[in-house]
């Protein structure tokens, strides 16, 4: 899911279908509070497009009108100030700008505060890529959300390195994932679909690449989804390689390890298995089981020489299944 | 005339100009009088503008397509952190009261210098320092934390930022020392019969800039050092993974920095009131108006840094405090814009390049304060937080607000600086491009922001594709229109460019009433002040229309 750098996002692989026709319309609004909030936003742009008519309009007319004449200055009014004039430009702009402030703040608070039954959903940003827990059926997704319609979701973020946002632009909501605490947010599906969910703070190389998708299913489809991602367990004949690229695409690794070759973060792993790599340290090390291993647990141990030690540690995360699935998968990158 | 300027009679002409009273390198090095400290921080600051620029611009020629091609990923991320620290640090902050404030300030005032020459001369050195330090992290390359340097991103980085952090912090120092420095010479060294209502608004702007960056610079200074501190003795202050706590480095950091982005506009303000009233031969409308907003800009700007947080996770009883108070702003802000279109009323305007720059002010700061209604609406900005709304939004305000303004008061006073013209039609298609390039560059933005385009992203869904190659192109406009202003400007430095005179706007205020370029100690006499400094001969006193 997480999308090939050198190629550029692309759609087919993200599988977001484009939002709007126009680049000049609103996103669709998905989610309860979000028509409400494109209401607040049309508002604002309306009383924006007024103000800067009058003003602009002003401006322009009195360029024209007072324009210098050839013959020579002529007299200019001798206005220096006028109490009455200045009291309405300050009153009226601020009783517009108090009810602006209160219709904001009333949509706000629905927006922070989730019905107490909120179905519960675990986020954990990390570089670069979401994982998404389910705590009722212990189900785990890497960059991708599935979300019932018209059932309130609530979601619990935090991060496991540097600080990260998960956005869905089509729900209007948008919460950063910090390290070492937990923050909120909730919404309420009402459009089924499939939209992108984005990386909105800076978060270092592939922050760009941080993009996921929030599939909004029905009640039936979303039951049935969870079951399916509940494992990713080796299926009835199925080769312990294909296994293992099951494993390598659902944890996200090709975001930083490339399987033909190119370099990105982490080094490529095509044709790697049995070849020598030299280490930051000067010394060599032969790829095998162990070291994949090792790779995995303790990232930082062995750093090929040229990279940045970078990886986040996979400890705890990976069944030894899924370990011997991955080494097999890097075995047949020929 | 109702200003009582120092004569220009003959033997002003006998009298060599600042630039001829000495002569060496070691004249400059070392030099107190406060336009040559001016001169060199207006070509160190052009020195950046331009480096700062030529990154954008490769910036936006890699978003020109949804993937990544011109530049790698490390690069991109390293363009926009430099771009960002160079266009804040060390170009739009000092620019105004560095390069133009220390010029003028004294010249404004009716003074010989600012009240602690050597002091001036500190906080250049130590703003060279800075510098040099932030270009270091540009060669060893890797500072790719952005310019907020955000935690603990900016604690891990195995990049440049240790050494970037001292930099800023170094670069603060500079501008306390100047700020003390100004805030001392207007109370102390204005000349006699200038009262604070008799001051030219531009003085009043540096005065509100200079308390500003006194009382928020420390906070930067601590900030930074802790984070230093951090990298450097392992002492957890911000990294969770050592008990720190990473959202405090954002209060501290915006404690700062949103005071800052009126340490930056501040001085635009100051600009525009002396072009719109000079080169309409108005008085200025609500002179006390605009004094005073000045003012209350300086100090509600330090109790709105929250409105950078409404996502962060802080709580939102403070968040919605800080959207009220963020609203508190926007009116002392849209007064001042109000008085300077009534300034044009009933004015005779002649339209040369400084005044050009200062209408298309008025259009560009005026769109940018406007969108800043859509992020102080709380609900609105959790949807447009961190996407190109917010880019496009500080662009039409420091870049349509400040630079925009500097770049029109260096035409104004161009002929003041350099005893000669610059170069009137060069200027005024610098203008036109500037304002279509401008525009073309961060409209399209707001667009990409509200469809939900991430900041700092270098490849982006093809979506998004139309109107990332409009600004582009659009950026490349405003590229040369900003080109064609330098060398509209650098013709001025021709021995066969026109000559000025003292006064070529025919102004009321001090700066205009000594030779140009000025003598070393700015007057031949002490000036005395009897009126306003907007008190102009074509004014119609006839009618008694005062009010």
């Amino acid at each position: 899911m997480i999308l090939n750098l050198l190629l550029g996002p692309d759609p087919a692989l993200l599988g977001t279908p484009q939002m709007s026709e126009s680049p000049f319309s609103l996103l669709p609004a998905a989610s309860t509070n979000a028509q409400e909030l494109d209401n607040v936003y049309l508002f604002i742009t309306a009383l924006c497009a007024i103000s800067f008519v009058i003003l602009i309009g002003a401006q322009i007319y009195f360029m024209v009108k007072y324009k210098k004449p050839a013959s020579g200055h002529r007299k200019t009014s001798p206005l220096t100030h006028s109490g009455k004039l200045e009291f309405w430009w300050s009153f009226i702009p601020a009783v517009l700008l108090i009810g602006l402030f209160a219709w904001g703040e009333t949509l706000y608070m629905k927006m922070v505060a989730p019905p107490d039954d909120a179905l519960q959903i675990r986020v954990t940003g990390q570089k670069w890529f979401w994982t998404v827990e389910y705590p009722d059926s212990g189900a785990k997704l890497t960059d991708e959300i599935i979300i019932p319609i018209n059932v309130p979701v609530k979601l619990t973020l935090t991060s496991n390195d540097v600080i990260h946002s998960f956005y869905i632009p089509v729900f209007r909501q948008k919460k950063d994932a910090v390290p070492g605490r937990y923050t909120n947010m909730w919404f309420e599906a009402t459009k089924v679909g499939v939209y992108p969910l984005f990386c909105a703070e800076y978060c270092g190389d592939q922050h760009s690449s941080m993009i996921g998708t929030a599939k909004v299913v029905s009640m039936e489809d979303f039951e049935a989804a969870i079951e399916e991602a509940s494992r990713i367990v080796q299926l009835p004949n199925e080769p312990l390689p294909d296994y293992g690229a099951r494993v390598f695409a659902k944890r996200g690794c090709e975001s930083c390890h490339s399987v033909d070759g190119t370099t990105k973060t982490g080094p490529s792993l095509k044709g790697k298995y049995g070849a020598q790599e030299t280490l930051a340290d000067g010394s060599t090390v032969t790829i095998d089981d162990n070291y994949i291993r090792e790779s995995l647990m303790e990232p930082n141990a062995k750093i090929v020489q040229g990279f940045a030690p970078q990886m986040p540690s996979f400890t705890g995360q990976l069944t030894d299944e899924q370990i011997v699935g991955l080494i097999e998968y890097i075995k047949s990158l020929k | 005339m109702s200003q009582q300027p120092a004569t220009q009679d003959s033997h002003s002409s006998e009298e060599p100009n600042f630039y001829r009273a000495k002569s060496g390198l070691m004249s400059w090095l070392f030099t107190v009088d406060h336009k040559r400290l001016g001169v060199m921080y207006l070509a160190s600051v052009l020195l950046f503008f331009f480096v700062a620029g030529f990154l954008a611009i490769a910036l936006r020629t890699e978003l020109f397509t949804p993937a990544q091609d011109f530049v790698s990923a490390a690069t991109y991320n390293q363009l926009f952190t430099l771009h960002g620290a160079i266009m804040t640090f060390l170009f739009i902050i000092p620019a105004t009261p560095g390069a133009l404030g220390n010029i003028l300030l004294p010249l404004m005032l009716g003074a010989k210098d600012v009240a602690f020459p050597r002091l001036n001369l500190l906080s250049f050195w130590i703003y060279s320092v800075a510098a040099v330090m932030l270009l270091c992290t540009l060669l060893l390359g890797g500072l790719d934390t952005g310019w907020t340097f955000y935690t603990p991103y900016s604690v891990h980085t195995g990049s440049a930022a240790g050494l970037a952090a001292l930099g800023v912090f170094v670069a603060g120092f500079s501008s306390i020392l100047t700020g003390l420095n100004f805030v001392v010479t207007v109370h102390r060294m204005r000349a006699p019969g200038q009262s604070w209502d008799r001051m030219p608004l531009f003085v009043w702007a540096i005065y509100a800039t200079a308390v500003i960056q006194i009382l928020a610079t420390p906070v930067l200074a601590i900030t930074v050092l802790l984070v230093a501190v951090e990298r450097f003795l392992g002492i957890g202050i911000f990294d969770p993974a050592m008990g720190g706590d990473p959202v405090l480095f954002q209060h501290f950091f915006w404690f700062y920095s949103h005071p800052a982005v009126y340490i930056m506009i501040l001085p635009g303000f100051g600009i525009i009131s002396e072009l719109v009233t000079v080169h309409s031969r108005k008085h200025i409308f609500g002179y006390k108006a605009i004094a005073l907003s000045s003012v209350a800009i300086a100090i509600i700007s330090f109790i709105v840094w929250g409105h950078h947080l409404f996502v962060s996770g802080q709580s939102e009883l403070i968040g919605v405090i800080f959207s009220f108070l963020t609203f508190a702003v926007a009116v002392p802000t849209a007064i001042k814009v109000f008085s300077w279109v009534a300034t044009l009323y009933g004015g005779s305007i002649v339209y040369n390049t400084p005044m050009w720059y200062a209408l298309m002010f008025l259009w560009t700061f005026t769109i940018g304060g406007l969108t800043g209604l859509y992020l102080a609406t709380i609900s609105v900005d959790v949807h447009l937080h961190d996407t190109y709304f917010v880019v496009a939004h500080f662009h039409y305000v420091m870049m349509g607000g400040l630079a925009i303004s500097f770049v029109g008061g260096l035409f104004h006073w161009w002929p003041k600086i350099t005893g000669r013209f610059y170069n009137e039609a060069l200027g005024k298609l610098s203008a036109l491009l500037v304002f279509i390039g401008f525009n073309v560059t961060f409209g399209t933005q707001f667009f990409l922001g509200h469809q939900g385009m991430p900041r700092r992203y270098f490849a982006y869904l093809p979506e998004y594709t139309t109107m990332h190659q409009i600004s582009t192109i659009g950026s490349w406009i405003l590229a040369l229109g900003l080109v064609i202003a330098g060398i509209s400007l650098a013709m001025a430095l021709r021995k066969s460019a026109p000559k000025a005179g003292p006064n070529p706007w025919n102004a009321m205020s001090l700066e205009w009433q000594t030779a140009s370029p000025p003598i070393e100690h700015n007057f031949h006499d002490t000036p005395h002040v009897t009126c306003s400094p907007y008190d102009f001969p074509e004014i119609d006193k006839s009618g008694g229309g005062h009010h």
